[in-house]
Order: structure tokens, then C-alpha cells, then sequence
């Protein structure tokens, strides 16, 4: 669960902090392949949205003169990011509930979208099942948001739930909206290690924020060894000056650790594959070090990262007031996902919005912490705003005859796994597609495997047809586990897709076959669809071009 | 290592223990096994989960009889010679093997008067509030909502006064309003008379099982039932409110 903060401009900390540093900032760190409205919006409306959950009743830390207080993170030039301790997500989903739940808002709980519901070109109503009882149930609705997060669970290795498996991607894409950026999926730096059973947990980049350093097995911070360029001005050339940055000095520049998430997943990947990784197959995260600098540092610790204390103490017998962690990389994020309008969160289907993290674009190449809760706010708040106007200004649609065929195949498409007997174990098939996966189209890629992982692709998909389960509808995970995997390789194909199109290294992706930027893929984006055959299309598409005021932010950024 | 598991399998109308034998591998944690017996064994067992991580309060079930987080019950943690039972909480009615019925406490949460806070102290809408004013809230508010405070509470679990009691969970929402340093609302006379705060008798079950360390009685109850003796049962605060009610109602009579 998101733990850092929310990233947002309001200057609590360091009064140079504006909008213009936060967008410039976003941009930078997504390699300037994002959407610039996209950023620009987040950037300006950040800060509104924090303090809208503070009206609501959410309880932030507080600075000395009793504002909202703000952390560093990783690629943000000032401390940016309000936030509760370490359980800033847990803080977002009880204020946005509780405020809810009085806003006269129906909730379905549990509930699955199979398909999304249309009239010519437009949405009208979903279809899908409530899991309590297993029954279908159509929805019908004149917009519809989506707002279902990403895609980790196609990857072995990963900080997300089980729920994380693309629906929203794929409802969209079959619904005939556009996916763009599919290539970039965000490997967060820091995920446990060990025990095997943990591997994946996120450990917070507010460790690092905090004063955590990353070193190898010889004791090494090795992320001074490898500065990026557009970085170097920014940042630290001496360890001291990186603490005296996360102290708050101000003449300080950040320390190494605080470099974007991909350069940083990159550096530990090194390490590791060079011999140089601690004994699980990882590297070393100490925060207890800066006992050698703070006095009650170990109460420090607890009170600014209480989750990861308990985390680290409960499942690894560690305690990091004492001991460093053992830490690697984790599927965490993905950058793409559906194009929308800026403004309006609308795809390219009337009636259809995103939101989120199965929205796309404000994030480019690279996505900076804290940068997710500030996008779920502004866009979420967006999306339902022009949402609730589409609405507004449209009848509710008719469900007519071609629906009824169209729910009737769903209907039957989803039961047919209670018919088969000895199947395949839906289990296994996601199993072997997040090994396709995690070897194929991780960290580092190349043409041959990602072929290859094409090739899987296709297997599994013959096999997913063929996927068996028992018992009856009521709460039956391995039924849900034949309907997750649909939506699990229509994204892995995506995201294999994409990045076979881009020839190129930028930002999250890496491709051993092209390490280095290329200037034809600087100003574009991999934009998938479905063609009428029902084969998935790429193509690359330029970016709208950055208007003259936004381009002279960039630059005086620099 | 082989270790069998005794797992509740059924529904609403009655079920039975299954057995499992699955191997452990070291740092295992309940859910786990459970994962690994419903990958080979039982496709169709059925089980929340989310996180993984002590942070959603999803996998809520009772481990040999106590109510746990399976997520981050170790299984070095427990007796492996004898077989590990595990069962859906019992203070909510099962909707399938180790999923339980929690919609109640949606429903409960629903009658709490929310959050109002005072008017902005700044002029840009914002507010100014001390950390240490805050940090008996902040504790209320680590709360993940997995209910094995309710499920444990003898009120709810033995006695099922659901419709009189709010239980553990939502007496520490309360608190956290209550405590909140802008709210306004006063919620102490529908603590006292429909939520039902005179039912617990302070066994502090709640806080033992809380996987937060919340220290939900001696931090939240206790004090609550401190404000609603002060405002209801003190001498004095009962002739205040009741000078105030009646200058109240002149007021209005003034002002109609």
C-alpha cells in the first residue's frame, strides 16, 4: 500500500518550492515523454486536493508551525511529500471512506466488470459479477469511470495485491480505447528480499528520504559511482552534504539514493549481477547508521517509518533501528495505460474515463514518488467532474438486442471453465505467464526474449482457453483467477508490444540491444489498439508539442 | 517440513473442517499455506487478501482458536506438531470458508455524525495544528479496519447486541473525532444512548488482538466514558447544560 506521501507543491518546508519546480521536476523524471498538460494540471492542482483531504478530515504530520509537513523523495528538488508516518495510503482510503460513505455514494463491494457495455461508439453500462454469490449483474450507466490500478500480478516479483491484474487496461482496450506507454513498468528500487514468502513487500523510498543508504557487500555506497548527467548538477558529490539534504539544509544537494527509481533499480541490478549483492540476492538499505549522527535515533525511526519497523521486525526478524535491510527490485508501478484528454479524463470512447494509475501520461518514461497520490487526486476529481457533465448532458443509453448477444457470450465465455474437466489450473497458468514475464520483459530487455515471451504469450493464452475449475460460483478465487488472467495477458502482450516498438533505453525501460536514448524516440509515444481483426496494433504517435511558457520552465529548471 | 492445516470450509448454513498437508519453507506465514493448499489442493477455497503486509486488514481468520492477521502470523510462531486450525471469525456470519459478513460495520460507520471541522485559521483555507495535539489521533487512525477487535469483543462475539453496540472498532473512530483538534461535533449523548459505549466493561480483549497496538481501551475508551459521565452524570454539567438549554431557547425565541 502506498505508504511515502503525496506530492505537492504547497511550500510548507522550503518556501522556493512552486508549481513550475514540480512540474519541471515530473517532467525530467519521466525523460519529457509525458503529456505536458498532464503534468502542468497535476502540478497546479496538487496542492488543492491535499488540502481538500485535510477539510475531510485526514491527519498529516505537522511541521513546527503546525502546517502540513513535507518529505523529501527521490527526483523532487524540495521535501514535497505530505504524509502520515509511513502509512500515508492507509490515511488517503480512510479519509476518502469515511467522508463517503456520508455523500450518499452506492457501493458495490466485491464486484467484477467482465465487459464494458456500448451503443454504437459510445459506453453505456458494464457487465459483471458479484463474487459473494457468483451472479451476473448489468450495470447500466451513462459514463463510466475506471479507476483500477495496475498490473503488477503479471510479474513474479511485486509490491501489489492480487487485484492488480490490468482490468481496467483491458476493459478499455477491448472497448476500443487506446493504451500509450504500455513499455514503461516502474521497478521500484527497494522490495524485501527475504524470507521468500515476503519478497516483493515494498520498503518505502521514505526510508531513504529519511537518511537510508544503499551499499553492496564491501560496504560501498555504490550510488555514487554512477550519476546521470541531467542529475549531476542536482546532486550530492560528498556524503555528508546527502545528510545534511535530508536534515533540510538548504544549500544541500540530494544524496545519490534520492536519484529517480529507474537509475536507482538499475544501479542494484548492477551490483548484484557483478557479485557484489548481499547474501539473499539483494543489496543493503541502512537507515540505523544515523544513530551515528541523531540522538534517539532508534525512537526517530519508529516514529517517522512505523510500518517498516514492524514490517521488517514481524516477517524478517530484523530490526532496522539495528540492522540494515536486504532489499531488491519490485514490479510496482506502470506508467502506461489508457490515453486520455487531458482535462477531461476521457478516452477516445464517449463516455469512457480513467483515472490513476489505468489512466496514462502525466508520468512519461518515469514516474516520481509521490507523484501517484497526487495523480489519483487531481484526476480522480477530474474524471468525475466531466464524468458527472457527460452524464448530465447524455441519456441514459438503450440496452438493445446486439447488447443482450454481446452479454449472453460473456456469460458464457466466463462459466465455461465449471464445464471443463481436467483442465488446466488457472494457478499454474499465471504462474508460468509471471515467469514469461519477470525473465523476459523485466528489468532488462532485449529483442530475442521479448520474442520469445511473444511466443509464451501465445502458449498461455491456449492455455488460459483451456483453464478448468471446481466448486461452485459462490467466492470461487480459482474461477476469479480464469477471469484475471484474460485481462493478465492482454496487458503482458501490451506491454511486450511496446517495448519491441521502442528501440531505445529511456527511463523505466532498458534494453540491452539499444542502451542508449535515441533522438527518434524522444518526442513520441507507443500508442496500442485493437484492430478490427481483433489483433493487437502498435504505433508510435507524437507528443502534442509543449506550448512556448511551459518549454521556458523547463529551462530555467535546468 | 510437512504440516497439516485444519481448515473451515463452508457457508451460512454450517461446514465442516477440511485437512491439508502442505510443506513449509522458513519465514512462511499463514497465508502462505493457505495460498499454496489453494494453488494445489483446493482451487475453490475462498479467503480475503490484499497487501501481504499487515496494512489492508483483509485476512482477518482465528489461528488455533485466536483471532490473527494470517498475513503476518509466522508459522515458526506456532506449535507445528500438532495440526494449525484456521477459521473465519466467528462475530460475523460466514459468507464462504474464511470469508466473513463485515457489511455491518459499513453499515455502522455509516450512523457516526462525521468529521466537521471549525472554520480555516488561515486565510488561504488552511489550519495549524501541534504534532503532540495530534498524536493520539494519529495512533486511532493506524487503525485497518480488520475487525479482530470486534470479533474478539464478548458483547458482539457472545452476547450479538450488533444493533446496540458499536464495538471496539468504531468506539476508537469515535475517539479519533472526538479527539480530532478542529472538529466540532459533539457525538457523546449518541455515544451514551444508541451506541451503546455502557456495554463495555473494559476487558480490553480488543486491545490485546489489535495489530496496530492501538491502545483502543486505556487510549480511547476509557476516556470516552470519562466524557460521557462528565456531561451526563456530574451534578454541575447537568445544571450547565441545563442553564444552557434554556438560554439557548430564549435565544431562539429572540430570534426565531
Amino acid at each position: 500500500m502506498a505508504e511515502g506521501g503525496i506530492a505537492a507543491a504547497l511550500a510548507n518546508v522550503d518556501e522556493r518550492d512552486n508549481w513550475k519546480v514540480h512540474f519541471a521536476d515530473t517532467m525530467r523524471g519521466g525523460q519529457y515523454v509525458n503529456q505536458w498538460r498532464m503534468a502542468e494540471l497535476h502540478a497546479k492542482e496538487a496542492p488543492d486536493r491535499v488540502r481538500e483531504l485535510e477539510a475531510w478530515g485526514a491527519v498529516f504530520d505537522r511541521t513546527k508551525d503546525g502546517r502540513i509537513l513535507q518529505r523529501h523523495f527521490g527526483g523532487h528538488k524540495y521535501p514535497r511529500l505530505a504524509h502520515v508516518g509511513d502509512r500515508t495510503g492507509l490515511e488517503m482510503i480512510r479519509t476518502l471512506q469515511d467522508h463517503g460513505v456520508h455523500q450518499g455514494i452506492d457501493v458495490f463491494m466485491e464486484h467484477t466488470i467482465l465487459s464494458l457495455l456500448k451503443v454504437g461508439d459510445r459506453v453505456v453500462g458494464a457487465f459483471g459479477y458479484e463474487r459473494e454469490r457468483g451472479r451476473f449483474k448489468i450495470f447500466r450507466a451513462k459514463a463510466v469511470v475506471l479507476a483500477t490500478g495496475g498490473i503488477g500480478r503479471a510479474y513474479k516479483i511485486t509490491s501489489n495485491s492480487w487485484e492488480y491484474t490490468g482490468d481496467g487496461h483491458a476493459l478499455a482496450y477491448d472497448a476500443g480505447a487506446e493504451l500509450i506507454d504500455m513499455e514503461f513498468v516502474q521497478f521500484h528500487p527497494t522490495g524485501m528480499v527475504w524470507p521468500p514468502s515476503v519478497m516483493g513487500i515494498l520498503v518505502t523510498e521514505g526510508v531513504r528520504g529519511e537518511g537510508g543508504i544503499l551499499t553492496n557487500k564491501q560496504g560501498r555506497r555504490f550510488m555514487f559511482d554512477a550519476i546521470p548527467e541531467n542529475y549531476r548538477a542536482q546532486t550530492a558529490d560528498n556524503e555528508e552534504e546527502g545528510w545534511r539534504y535530508c536534515q533540510g539544509s538548504k544549500d544541500a544537494r540530494r544524496p545519490p539514493e534520492l536519484l529517480t527509481r529507474d537509475h536507482v533499480s538499475r544501479c542494484i541490478v548492477r551490483e548484484i549481477k557483478e557479485g557484489r549483492g548481499s547474501p539473499h540476492g539483494g543489496v543493503y538499505l541502512d537507515i540505523s547508521w544515523i544513530k551515528q549522527k541523531l540522538p534517539n535515533a532508534a525512537e526517530h525511526i519508529k516514529r517517522k517509518l512505523p510500518s517498516m519497523y514492524h514490517q521488517f521486525k514481524q516477517l524478517a526478524d530484523i530490526d532496522i533501528t539495528e540492522q540494515p535491510m536486504e532489499v531488491g527490485p519490485t514490479t510496482h508501478y506502470i506508467m502506461g495505460g489508457v490515453h486520455v484528454d487531458p482535462d477531461t479524463q476521457m478516452s477516445r470512447v464517449p463516455g469512457l474515463f480513467a483515472a490513476g494509475e489505468c489512466a496514462a501520461g502525466i508520468n512519461g518514461a518515469n514516474r516520481l514518488g509521490g507523484n501517484s497520490l497526487s495523480d489519483l487526486l487531481v484526476f480522480g476529481k477530474r474524471a468525475g467532474e466531466f464524468a458527472a457533465k457527460f452524464a448530465k448532458e447524455n441519456s441514459l443509453g438503450n440496452i438493445v438486442a446486439s447488447q443482450a448477444e454481446q452479454i449472453e457470450s460473456v456469460a458464457r465465455e466466463a462459466l465455461a471453465p465449471f464445464d471443463r474437466h481436467d483442465g488446466e489450473n488457472p494457478y499454474q497458468v499465471q504462474k508460468d505467464l509471471q515467469d514469461t514475464m519477470q525473465d523476459l520483459v523485466g528489468i532488462v530487455r532485449n529483442e530475442g526474449e521479448m520474442r520469445q515471451a511473444l511466443g509464451n504469450i501465445d502458449d498461455l493464452k491456449k492455455r488460459g482457453e483451456r483453464a478448468a475449475v471446481t466448486g461452485n460460483r459462490e467466492y470461487n478465487p480459482g474461477w476469479h483467477t480464469t477471469i484475471d488472467l484474460k485481462n493478465l495477458l492482454t496487458v503482458s502482450e501490451a506491454i511486450t508490444r511496446a517495448a519491441l516498438e521502442r528501440n531505445e533505453s529511456r527511463g523505466a525501460q532498458f534494453r540491452d540491444d539499444y542502451p542508449d536514448k535515441a533522438e527518434q524516440f524522444a518526442k513520441v509515444n507507443t500508442m496500442i489498439a485493437k484492430a478490427a481483426d481483433g489483433s493487437m496494433q502498435v504505433r508510435l504517435e507524437p507528443l502534442p508539442e509543449m506550448p512556448e511558457y511551459l518549454k521556458q520552465v523547463i529551462e530555467e529548471s535546468r | 517440513m510437512r504440516t497439516t492445516f485444519k481448515i473451515w470450509r463452508g457457508d451460512a448454513n454450517g461446514g465442516a473442517f477440511h485437512e491439508y498437508t502442505t510443506d513449509i519453507a522458513e519465514g512462511m506465514v499463514v497465508l502462505d499455506a493457505v495460498h499454496d493448499i489453494q494453488r494445489t489442493q483446493a482451487p475453490d477455497l475462498a479467503c480475503r487478501w490484499n497487501c501481504k503486509a499487515g496494512k489492508c486488514g483483509s485476512c482477518s481468520a482465528e489461528v488455533n482458536g485466536m483471532p490473527k492477521l494470517m498475513c503476518m502470523t509466522r508459522l515458526s510462531e506456532l506449535p507445528l506438531e500438532k495440526a494449525i486450525t484456521i477459521e473465519p471469525m466467528k462475530a460475523f456470519s460466514t459468507l464462504k470458508d474464511l470469508v466473513t459478513d463485515v457489511s455491518w460495520n459499513f453499515r455502522v460507520k455509516k450512523k457516526i455524525r462525521p468529521f466537521k471541522p471549525r472554520p480555516p485559521d488561515a486565510a488561504d483555507g488552511t489550519w495549524r495544528m501541534q504534532q503532540e495535539d495530534i498524536d493520539r489521533v494519529q495512533e486511532f487512525r493506524k487503525c485497518i479496519e480488520c475487525f479482530l477487535c470486534q470479533d474478539v469483543c464478548h458483547v458482539l462475539r457472545d452476547h450479538q447486541m450488533h444493533e446496540r453496540f458499536i464495538g471496539p472498532r468504531f468506539l476508537i473512530h469515535v475517539a479519533a473525532l472526538e479527539m480530532h483538534p478542529l472538529d466540532t461535533e459533539n457525538r457523546i449523548e449518541e455515544l451514551r444512548d444508541k451506541q451503546g459505549i455502557g456495554y463495555c466493561n473494559i476487558t480490553k480483549c480488543c486491545t490485546k488482538v489489535c495489530p496496530e497496538s492501538i491502545q483502543i481501551t486505556d487510549n480511547g475508551i476509557i476516556p470516552l466514558k470519562e466524557r460521557v459521565v462528565d456531561d451526563f452524570y456530574d451534578p454541575f454539567g447537568w445544571i450547565w447544560r441545563w442553564m444552557k438549554r434554556k438560554s439557548d431557547s430564549a435565544t431562539e425565541a429572540r430570534n426565531p
